[in-house]
């Protein structure tokens, strides 16, 4: 048995801060299903492991697609590497995949970064013969990608962006209700974006007893199940995502747990990146001054 | 705070001292001289005449402010003396004690002659992980509790040290720099895929390679070690001597595959069905760490133990600013647990700069799980003992963060079912601790991974893997050791239980 190393085979910038990847991991691809994630570090030895659902897997190429937004120490550091570089650490598939079944009508409500896992449950949501309504969310139209995609399978697709500068000036949870109000209610509704938008989503469902999932993204180390630091609270009861999610039933969430977990390590995290740029800097000068 | 909080040191022990190097040879040399004028002929009433020979550590007061191994190891003319005070007794019981069967009298007559080579041959016929158990091994309740010395002496702490003669020659040979790779039988043309790196997979693969077999061992983390790399923190086992151990493997023809997650990335009836391996060992270990289920412990700051050491070891995180990995700062730092993890867990926050460290522990210091040597070398840094206490509640600010630890007091009534007196609480004893910090350690629930994704595997109500006396499990061609089969146990048991399952292996592999 031979794992490959994890070569990038592809890079595009999708957005202002949202950059797309292919790469290298047959044994990844051949086993993954809508809903799961890798786990990938960029540094062997110092690294930081982050989580990042797979948008996409192409089985010929034998490689896996990711999805990621610029947000912290690690995704910076990742939209620095090129085609060729590899990565130091992939894990995955990990998480339950999603339950695909017919069920009629499902309304697909993605947001920002979000829209990428949305994109694989979405296919495949129609792939099982549902009719498949998409509501695709983001703060303006620079930040928004991957339309283009979801119009090639879907029903219908719904554009809101923040300032109107593409489709809709709403929210998503605008169009979701209308949705909801219709005669004919969504069998399910799944929602994946910032743990906010999870949130009001959920919310704006609620009062009209529609089942919604949403797909959570926490802070992770080993991603199987052994740390217990992406821990959360689901009806009252503590779950792991990385093992009993990444899919929750989303009324019975405890988004506020959840978000004020996800500033465990904001401070630090914001200091690393002030020491990396005065390094930067430094080396920066270094170089100046060996040029002159 | 009540006043039955005691921070006293405990009494000093025989086997503690805290002296130096140079001390502690200046001790040696005498007895050392006294065995060359005898050429090491010496009568069993002389031999019991020679005084334990202590083993040196780093100061207590240094080594809280760094990562490096607190525990020196002997010199080798304090190795000698000490392998000199063994009896060499016909019985033997120490071997009974010792999950593998070390040849242990036999290793210490070799050292008792200066004959280190041969010493660590003997070792290695059965451990390839001597280095390792030397440190980390509970000796005082396994070979070291049934030594004669100890008991003619009337004190197992006057055993014969085994342990740090184990690590001596496995130093030794190290320092040497030549570490010879066990011989393999040729190739059977069979396969073994070994599911987990941790201390049980690691005999498994050996052994199963040692017997002429094709060997895959598969490892969900980045690096090979399991428990040795990611929980064991370095002040205690020098990840330099596990990476040398696998580096072993390596050299024996294994093959080592990190990033690949049995189950997730390949289910393992696929290893036997589609990949052709012919045996497959499950040591994936204890998995799941167990919470307090108290109010507040999602607060940040609050983390397992498990969490916490993996970021400090694994990740590097004690190495600031080179790290990505972050982890809690904290000046106070509440552990809840009393075994050799909440030791590990709340050392390592010492070293973290940490200035208070409180473990709190619902029985008393004699119920404790932890090894006496870890309790010891706590204390001495300054970890302070909640004992007999419980945390209650975890309580927090605005932010969502730690803030204090709201504890109860409890007494000791009758003994339970495992013989330990059962902790009972007094009411209106709560008392508040300010903490910026919470690390839970109270043991791990086997991971579920491996039972959602492979039918017909049978497993008890802990979620622990049903195994025979072999390691059989109820699959055909699947054995299983270590942790998931015992719960949270020791390094050395889970190499016992591979050393049996591997065994169970070979003869299936044979036939």
């Amino acid at each position: 048995m031979i794992i490959e190393p994890y070569t990038i085979l592809y890079k595009e910038q999708l957005s202002a801060h949202v950059y797309l990847m292919r790469v290298k991991a047959p044994h990844i691809a051949r086993e993954r299903q809508p809903g799961q994630f890798i786990l990938l570090s960029i540094d062997h030895d110092y690294g930081e492991r982050i989580p990042l659902t797979i948008a996409d897997a192409n089985l010929e190429e034998g490689s896996i697609t990711i999805i990621f937004q610029t947000v912290g120490y690690t995704t910076k550091q990742l939209a620095t590497l090129e085609v060729g570089d590899e990565l130091a650490v992939l894990l995955g598939p990990l998480g339950q995949p999603t339950k695909i079944e017919k069920l009629g009508r499902v309304v697909c409500v993605g947001g920002g970064v979000g829209i990428a896992p949305l994109h694989p449950i979405a296919k495949s949501m129609k792939a099982a013969g549902n009719q498949v309504i998409c509501v695709l969310g983001a703060r303006n139209k620079e930040l928004l990608f991957m339309e283009d995609n979801f119009a090639a399978f879907a029903d219908e697709v719904i554009v809101c962006t923040d300032d109107g500068s593409a489709g809709r000036k709403d929210l998503v949870t605008a169009p979701l209700k209308e949705l909801c109000q219709m005669d004919e209610k969504p069998q399910l509704v799944v929602a994946i974006g910032p743990p906010i938008m999870m949130k009001f989503c959920v919310e704006t469902v609620r009062p009209y007893n529609v089942p919604v999932v949403v797909s959570l993204n926490t802070i992770m180390v080993d991603g199987t199940g052994m740390c217990g630091g992406c821990r959360v609270t689901v009806g009252g009861e503590t779950k792991f995502v990385c093992v009993d999610g990444p899919e929750f039933d989303g009324l019975k969430v405890d988004f506020d747990g959840l978000i004020q977990r996800l500033q465990a390590y904001r401070s630090q995290e914001r200091r690393q990146e002030e020491q990396h740029a005065c390094r930067m800097q430094q080396q920066a000068a270094v170089l100046e001054k060996k040029n002159v | 705070m009540p006043a039955a909080c005691s921070n006293r040191p405990p009494c000093w022990r025989k086997r503690m001292s805290e002296n130096n190097i140079e001390a502690l040879q200046k001790l040696a040399k005498p007895h050392y001289e006294e065995l060359k004028k005898l050429d090491f002929q010496l009568k069993p009433a002389q031999r019991a005449k020679i005084p334990l020979q202590d083993m040196p550590v780093q100061e207590a007061r240094l080594r809280c402010k760094n990562t490096n191994e607190v525990a020196l190891g002997y010199t080798p003319m304090q190795a000698v003396v000490e392998a000199n005070r063994c009896l060499q007794c016909k019985s033997q019981p120490c071997v009974e004690g010792c999950p593998v069967r070390l040849p242990i009298r036999d290793f210490i007559k070799s050292i008792a002659i200066g004959d280190f080579a041969e010493a660590i041959r003997l070792i290695k016929v059965d451990s390839l992980l001597p280095a390792v158990c030397g440190r980390v091994c509970p000796q005082e309740t396994q070979c070291q509790v049934k030594c004669t010395l100890g008991k003619m002496l009337k004190d197992p702490e006057q055993a014969v040290s085994i342990g740090r003669l184990e690590r001596f020659v496995a130093d030794w040979e190290r320092s040497q720099g030549k570490i010879e790779p066990p011989l393999c039988r040729p190739d059977s043309g069979k396969r073994v895929a070994v599911i987990g790196s941790g201390p049980a997979g690691i005999t498994v693969a050996a052994d199963c390679r040692r017997a002429g077999h094709a060997v895959t061992v598969f490892e969900a983390f980045h690096k090979f070690g399991g428990v040795m790399m990611y929980g064991i923190p370095e002040f205690r086992l020098p990840k330099a001597i596990v990476e040398a151990e696998v580096e072993l493997l390596q050299r024996m023809g294994v093959q080592l595959l990190p990033n690949f997650l049995v189950g997730r990335t390949r289910k393992l009836q696929d290893l036997l069905d589609k990949d052709g391996f012919d045996a497959v060992f499950i040591g994936i270990g204890a998995g799941l760490p167990n919470f307090m289920g108290i109010e507040g412990e999602h607060l940040i700051g609050v983390s397992s133990a498990n969490e916490y050491l993996t970021r400090a070891n694994l990740m590097r995180a004690y190495e600031r600013g080179k790290a990505a990995t972050p982890i809690i700062e904290a000046k106070r730092v509440a552990v809840l647990g009393g075994g050799n993890v909440a030791m590990d867990a709340a050392r390592t926050a010492l070293r973290l700069g940490a200035e208070e460290v409180y473990l709190v522990y619902r029985r008393s210091a004699k119920e404790m799980p932890a090894r006496a040597e870890e309790i010891h070398h706590a204390r001495a840094e300054g970890v302070q003992f909640h004992l007999l206490r419980n945390a209650k509640r975890v309580l927090g600010n605005a932010e969502g963060r730690v803030t204090a630890l709201e504890c109860l007091c409890y007494e000791l009534g009758e003994p339970d079912a495992s013989g330990r007196r059962s902790p009972v609480a007094i009411p209106g004893s709560e008392y508040v601790l300010p903490v910026d910090a919470v690390i839970v350690a109270i043991g791990n629930s086997s991971n579920p991974l491996i039972r959602q994704t492979t039918e017909g595997l049978e497993f008890n109500k802990w979620g622990n893997l049903v195994c025979d006396e072999d390691g059989r499990t109820s699959l055909p061609k699947v054995f299983a050791g270590g942790d998931i089969v015992l719960g949270a146990a020791t390094v050395i048991l889970a190499m016992g239980q591979g050393r049996k399952a591997a065994a169970a292996i070979n003869k299936m592999l044979a036939e």
